[in-house]
C-alpha cells in the first residue's frame, strides 16, 4: 500500500484515514467496521462497532453484551457516508451475517472481502460479486490443490459411513460458528431425519441460528451422561473436543472433521481424523480466481492465508497484485488447531 | 475405480482392525465381478499395479500446471501423487455442476488389462485419460497404485478375512484353496456367495460354467449397433469346453466337457491326445465339437455317430475324426481371461490357436459385416460369405458384444444366436391325436407324410410328428377338419383321409434332417413343427420323399 490509498496498513489492522475507521481491527479501536463474527475479525473492546445485525448479535453472544461502547447495525447494501467515503456492506456467503465491505471515494472503489465462499450454504445469504478497482481478498485456501469443493458429496460420505457403522457414534468436529450449523442444515437437506446432537459449546450460537430462521430440525444437546448411548447418532462438536477425553465416552466413535484442510491427507492424519470431510466456509482456488475476475479489479491485495500462489496467478492474469502481510488473522479454527469457544 | 479408491482412502484413516474388515467386506459385497477380484489382487499384492515411476507423474502434471503453482502446492502437500491428483485439471469438473457429460470412469479391470497390454510409450496417454475421468480420490489411488507407493495398513491376510466374511467362512478356509486361485477370483466369490462349490485347488483342469446366448429375431435388431458386435458362424455341432492343466507334480490333465459340465473325455480319446500336444501350461477353451473329413466340416448327422457313446472303437475314430473349432479362450497359463472383453479374448484365442498348431483344433472364423442386412445375407448364404463347403455345417450366426466379459449363465444383451430360417416342406396330414394339458380335448398332435413312388403308385409315407403351434382358432378349425375326415380309429389315434383326391396339406418347418433306420421313410426331421395350414393346396401337390432326400444330400 502506498500513501494516498483508501486504506493503509497499521499495527491495529486496515485503517481508512479519510473516513477514520478500521476494518476488523486486531486491537481495540475507536471505530471498527466488522465483516463477520469470527473471533479473529470481531474482537471485543472497540468504541463504536458497525456491522450487520447478525454479526452484532453473534458478537454479543460470544463476548457479552458490553463488547463495545456503541453498536450500529448496518443493512446489507445500505449506503453509509463516513467523511468523504461511501461505505456499504455486501453478503460474503461465509457465515450468518458475514459481509464484504465496500469503500468508495474520489480515488476509486475498494472491497475488503473479509472471509467468503461461493459454494451454496443454506445458513447464510449468498456471496454477491461487487465491481471494484482494488480487491482485498482472503486466501485461506489460496493454493490450487484446494479446489472443487463439493460439500454435498462430503455429507453423503458422512451419511454412508453412518449407515455402514450403525452402532458407532459419528463425531463431527466443526467450528462452532457457521460450519457446525451448515453441516446440520446440509444433513437435513440430504434427508437425514434423526435428531442431531451437539456439544454444549455450540448451543447458544445454534439457538441463535434457529431463531434467525435457519431450519435445523431437531437439535439435542449432548448430556454428559448420555454419551455412551449415542451409538448410531451424529454428534457435532468443536474440533478440539475430538481429541478430548470427552469424545472417548462415545461407543467406538468415528472421528470426523469438517474442514477445507481435510483436502490434504497429511493434515487429516496429523489430527488423528478417521473420516475427513472436505467442507469449508472459505472460497476454494476456483472460487478465489473466479471472484477476482468477476470484481473486475485492476489491483489485488491478498490477506491471510496462502498469498504467494494467488499473487503469482493474478500477476499472470495481468493484475497488479501483492500480499498484504497482516499478522493476527488466519481464520478462527481453520488455521488454529484448537478452538476456544 | 472411484469406489475402490474410496475404500483405500478410508482404510488409510481407519485404525481399527475390525472396522477395516467391515469396510472391506462391505466393498466386496457391493462391488461386481470382476472389479472386486482385481481389488482383492491389489490388496493381497497378487497383482502388481506398479507400472510407472514418479518421473512420469511429474512429467504429466508439468504439462498441465504452472510450475510455480505446482512447486508451492507440492511443498504444502508433501506427496507427489496426492499433489498431482488434486492439481489435475479434470475437464469434466472444471466447468462445475451442470449438464456436461462426464467421460466414463475407468473400471479397475479396464485399468488392469490396459496396464498389462501397455507398452511403455502408450502408458502416459492412457494414464492421462484415466486421470481425466476420475475424481480426486480416484486419481490419488491410481497414482499411488501405479507408482507402488500405497500404504493403507492392510495385510493380505486381512483382505482374505474380509472376503471370508462374505460367506461366513474363515480366512484359513480361503488360504487352503488360495494357491489354486487367480485374479479376478470369480470362483472364490461365487463360492462365498453360495453360487458354486468350493474351488478345488487340486483339480488342474476344472470346468468353467458356460456363458449362453439368447435367441434373436429380426425384430430385435432395432436399437443394436452392428459396430458393437462380432459375428461368427453358428456351427451345427456340439458345444464343448476343452480344459488342460497341470497339478503340483506337473502331471498334466486334459479333459473335454459338455456345455453342462459333463466330462465326455472318454468318448474322444483322439481329441484328448491331440489337445495334450499343445504347448501351454494350461488352457480352457470353448468350441464346437465337429467331424472333419479331409478338411471339410461334416453335418450334425455325421457327428451323431460319435455322440452318446461311453467308449469308442478304433474304426469309429478313424471314420469320424473329432475336431474342435474354437471360439473362446477362458484361461491360459494360469491367467483367468473371463473378465476380459470378448474382442480381447478372441485376440488371445487367435494367437493361442496359431501357436498351438494342433491338427484337431482350428479357429471359428469371424463373419465380417457392416449392416444387419449384410449379416442376414451371410446367414442365409454362408457359402457366399467365406464358409464355402463348410456351409452345410452352419445353422446360423452368433452375435457377441465385443466388450462382453465371460459371464456364466445366460446374461441379457451380450450374446445372441441367430439361426437360419428352418427348412420347410409341404406334407399331408395322416393321423391326429388329442393333445395334452389344456389341449387335451382337441386334436393337436399330427403325423404327416410325403409322397413316395412305390410299385408304380404314389403313396404317402410318414416322415414326422408335430404339434400345431398357432392360434386357438386355427387349432379349432383343424380339430373340426379331423373330426369330419376321420376314416379309422386306433385307440386315441384317428386316421385322417389322405390320398391324391383328399387330404390336408401342412407346411412343416424343421431345423435339420437325419438319416434314420428307425423310420420307414429313412429320414428323421429335427424339431419339426407345423408352420402353416395350406387349406389352399391339394394333397397331390405336397412334396415327395425325393425332395426331402435331396436336402440330406445337400447337407441339411
Ligand atoms: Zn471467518
Ligand atoms: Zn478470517
Amino acid at each position: 500500500m502506498t500513501p494516498g490509498d483508501l486504506l493503509s496498513l497499521t499495527p491495529a489492522g486496515l485503517y481508512c484515514p479519510a473516513g477514520d475507521f478500521f476494518i476488523d481491527p486486531l486491537r481495540p479501536s475507536p471505530r471498527a467496521l466488522i465483516t463477520h463474527a469470527h473471533s479473529d475479525h470481531a474482537r471485543a473492546g472497540h468504541g463504536e462497532v458497525l456491522a450487520t445485525r447478525e454479526t452484532l448479535d453473534l458478537m454479543a453472544i460470544r463476548h457479552g453484551p458490553g463488547f463495545a461502547r456503541v453498536v450500529q447495525p448496518i443493512e446489507p447494501r445500505e449506503k453509509l457516508v463516513l467523511g468523504p467515503i461511501e461505505v456499504s456492506f455486501h453478503p460474503a456467503g461465509h457465515v450468518l451475517g458475514s459481509c464484504q465491505i465496500r469503500l468508495s471515494g474520489k480515488r476509486g472503489t475498494w472491497i475488503v472481502s473479509g472471509d467468503y465462499k461461493r459454494e451454496a450454504d443454506p445458513t447464510c445469504a449468498p456471496f454477491e460479486a461487487v465491481p471494484c478497482d482494488v480487491f482485498i481478498s482472503e486466501a485461506t485456501f489460496g493454493l490450487p490443490v484446494f479446489s472443487r469443493w463439493r460439500a454435498r458429496v462430503e455429507i453423503e460420505k458422512l451419511l454412508a459411513s453412518a449407515q455402514l457403522f450403525p452402532e458407532r457414534a459419528h463425531l463431527v468436529g466443526a467450528y462452532s460458528l457457521g460450519k457446525a450449523q451448515r453441516v446440520m442444515a446440509m444433513l437435513r437437506a440430504a434427508g437425514y431425519a434423526r435428531p442431531i446432537y451437539i456439544h454444549g459449546a455450540m448451543e447458544k450460537i445454534t439457538d441463535y441460528y434457529i431463531k434467525a430462521g435457519v431450519e435445523l430440525g431437531e437439535i439435542r444437546k449432548t448430556a454428559e451422561a448420555d454419551r455412551a448411548t449415542l451409538g448410531g447418532e451424529i454428534v457435532i462438536c468443536p474440533p478440539s473436543a475430538l481429541q478430548d477425553a470427552w469424545s472417548r465416552k462415545f461407543p467406538d466413535p468415528v472421528l470426523a472433521f469438517a474442514s477445507g484442510w481435510m483436502r490434504v491427507r497429511g493434515r487429516a492424519r496429523q489430527r488423528g481424523v478417521e473420516l475427513p470431510l472436505v467442507i469449508s466456509d472459505h472460497a476454494d482456488w476456483d472460487a478465489l480466481t473466479q471472484t477476482i475476475r468477476e470484481t473486475g479489479c485492476s489491483r489485488l491485495l491478498v490477506t491471510h492465508g496462502e498469498a504467494d500462489a494467488l499473487v503469482h496467478w493474478a500477476r499472470g492474469d495481468g493484475l497488479e497484485a501483492e500480499p498484504l502481510r497482516l499478522a493476527g488473522y488466519g481464520d478462527e479454527g481453520e488455521t488454529a488447531l484448537a478452538e476456544n469457544v | 475405480m472411484n469406489a475402490f479408491a474410496r475404500l483405500l482412502d478410508r482404510l488409510g484413516f481407519e485404525p481399527s482392525r475390525t472396522n477395516k474388515l467391515r469396510l472391506m467386506t462391505e466393498f466386496f459385497r457391493e462391488t461386481a465381478d470382476p472389479d472386486r477380484g482385481y481389488a482383492l489382487a491389489a490388496l493381497t499384492g497378487t497383482l502388481s499395479f506398479r507400472h510407472a515411476k514418479s518421473g512420469l507423474v511429474r512429467a504429466l502434471i508439468a504439462e498441465r500446471v504452472d510450475p510455480v503453482l505446482f512447486a508451492l502446492s507440492y511443498d504444502f502437500v508433501g506427496d507427489l501423487s496426492e499433489t498431482a491428483a488434486l492439481l489435475w485439471p479434470a475437464p469434466n469438473e472444471s466447468i462445475g455442476v451442470g449438464g456436461e457429460i462426464n467421460p466414463p470412469e475407468p473400471t479397475l479391470s479396464e485399468i488392469v488389462h490396459a496396464l498389462g497390454d501397455s507398452s511403455k510409450s502408450d502408458l502416459p496417454g492412457k494414464l492421462a485419460r484415466w486421470l481425466d475421468a476420475l475424481d480426486e480420490t480416484g486419481r490419488w489411488a491410481l497414482l499411488k497404485l501405479i507408482t507402488g507407493s500405497l500404504r493403507i495398513g492392510v495385510s493380505a491376510r486381512l483382505a482374505k478375512t474380509a472376503v471370508a466374511g462374505l460367506g461366513g467362512k474363515t480366512a484359513n478356509e480361503i488360504e487352503e484353496v488360495w494357491h489354486g486361485l487367480a485374479p479376478p477370483y470369480l470362483d472364490l466369490f461365487a463360492w462365498m456367495e453360495g453360487r458354486e462349490d468350493r474351488p478345488d485347488p487340486s483339480d488342474p483342469a476344472p470346468f468353467c460354467l458356460a456363458m449362453l446366448a439368447h435367441a434373436i429375431t429380426e425384430a430385435d435388431f432395432e436399437g443394436l449397433d452392428p459396430a458393437e458386435f462380432i459375428a461368427e458362424w453358428k456351427w451345427d455341432g456340439v458345444r464343448v469346453q476343452a480344459v488342460s492343466g497341470q497339478d503340483h507334480q506337473g502331471v498334466r490333465a486334459t479333459r473335454l466337457f459338455s456345455r453342462t459340465g459333463e466330462d465326455i473325455s472318454a468318448a474322444f480319446p483322439d481329441l484328448i491326445e491331440s489337445l495334450e500336444q499343445i504347448r501351454a501350461s494350461g488352457f480352457a477353451l470353448d468350441g464346437e465339437l465337429l467331424i472333419l473329413r479331409e478338411g471339410r466340416t461334416q453335418s450334425f448327422n455325421v457327428l451323431q455317430q460319435r455322440l452318446n457313446r461311453k467308449t469308442v472303437s478304433a474304426r469309429l475314430i478313424a471314420e469320424f475324426p473329432a475336431h474342435i473349432r474354437a471360439y473362446d479362450l477362458l484361461r491360459l497359463d494360469g491367467e483367468d481371461l473371463r473378465s476380459l472383453p470378448f474382442a480381447e479374448r478372441r485376440r488371445r484365442l487367435e494367437s493361442f490357436v496359431a501357436a498351438g498348431a494342433s491338427p484337431r483344433l482350428d479357429l471359428s472364423p469371424v463373419v465380417a459385416f457392416g449392416t444387419w442386412a449384410e449379416l442376414a445375407k451371410a446367414r442365409l448364404e454362408p457359402d457366399q460369405f467365406g464358409a464355402g463347403a463348410d456351409a452345410q455345417a452352419i445353422e446360423g450366426v452368433m452375435l457377441k458384444r465385443a466388450d462382453s466379459i465371460y459371464t456364466p449363465g445366460r446374461p441379457k444383451g451380450l450374446w445372441h444366436k441367430w439361426k437360419r430360417d428352418p427348412f420347410r416342406i409341404d406334407a399331408v396330414l395322416m393321423y391326429a391325436q388329442r393333445g395334452h394339458g389344456k389341449r387335451s380335448s382337441l386334436y393337436s398332435d399330427y403325423t404327416f407324410g410325403v409322397w413316395r413312388e412305390e410299385d408304380g403308385a404314389r403313396r404317402l409315407v410318414p416322415v414326422g410328428k408335430a404339434y400345431f403351434g398357432f392360434t386357438d382358432a386355427e387349432l379349432a378349425q383343424i380339430d373340426r377338419y379331423v373330426r369330419a375326415h376321420t376314416i379309422n380309429r386306433f385307440g386315441p389315434v384317428h386316421e385322417v383321409g389322405h390320398d391324391e383326391s383328399q387330404g390336408l396339406v401342412l407346411e412343416i418347418a424343421f431345423e435339420g434332417l437325419n438319416r434314420s433306420s428307425r423310420h420307414k421313410s429313412g429320414v428323421a426331421m429335427r424339431f419339426p413343427r407345423v408352420a402353416r395350414i395350406r387349406w389352399d393346396k391339394p394333397a397331390g401337390e405336397a412334396d415327395s420323399l425325393e425332395t426331402l432326400s435331396a436336402l440330406i444330400k445337400s447337407g441339411v
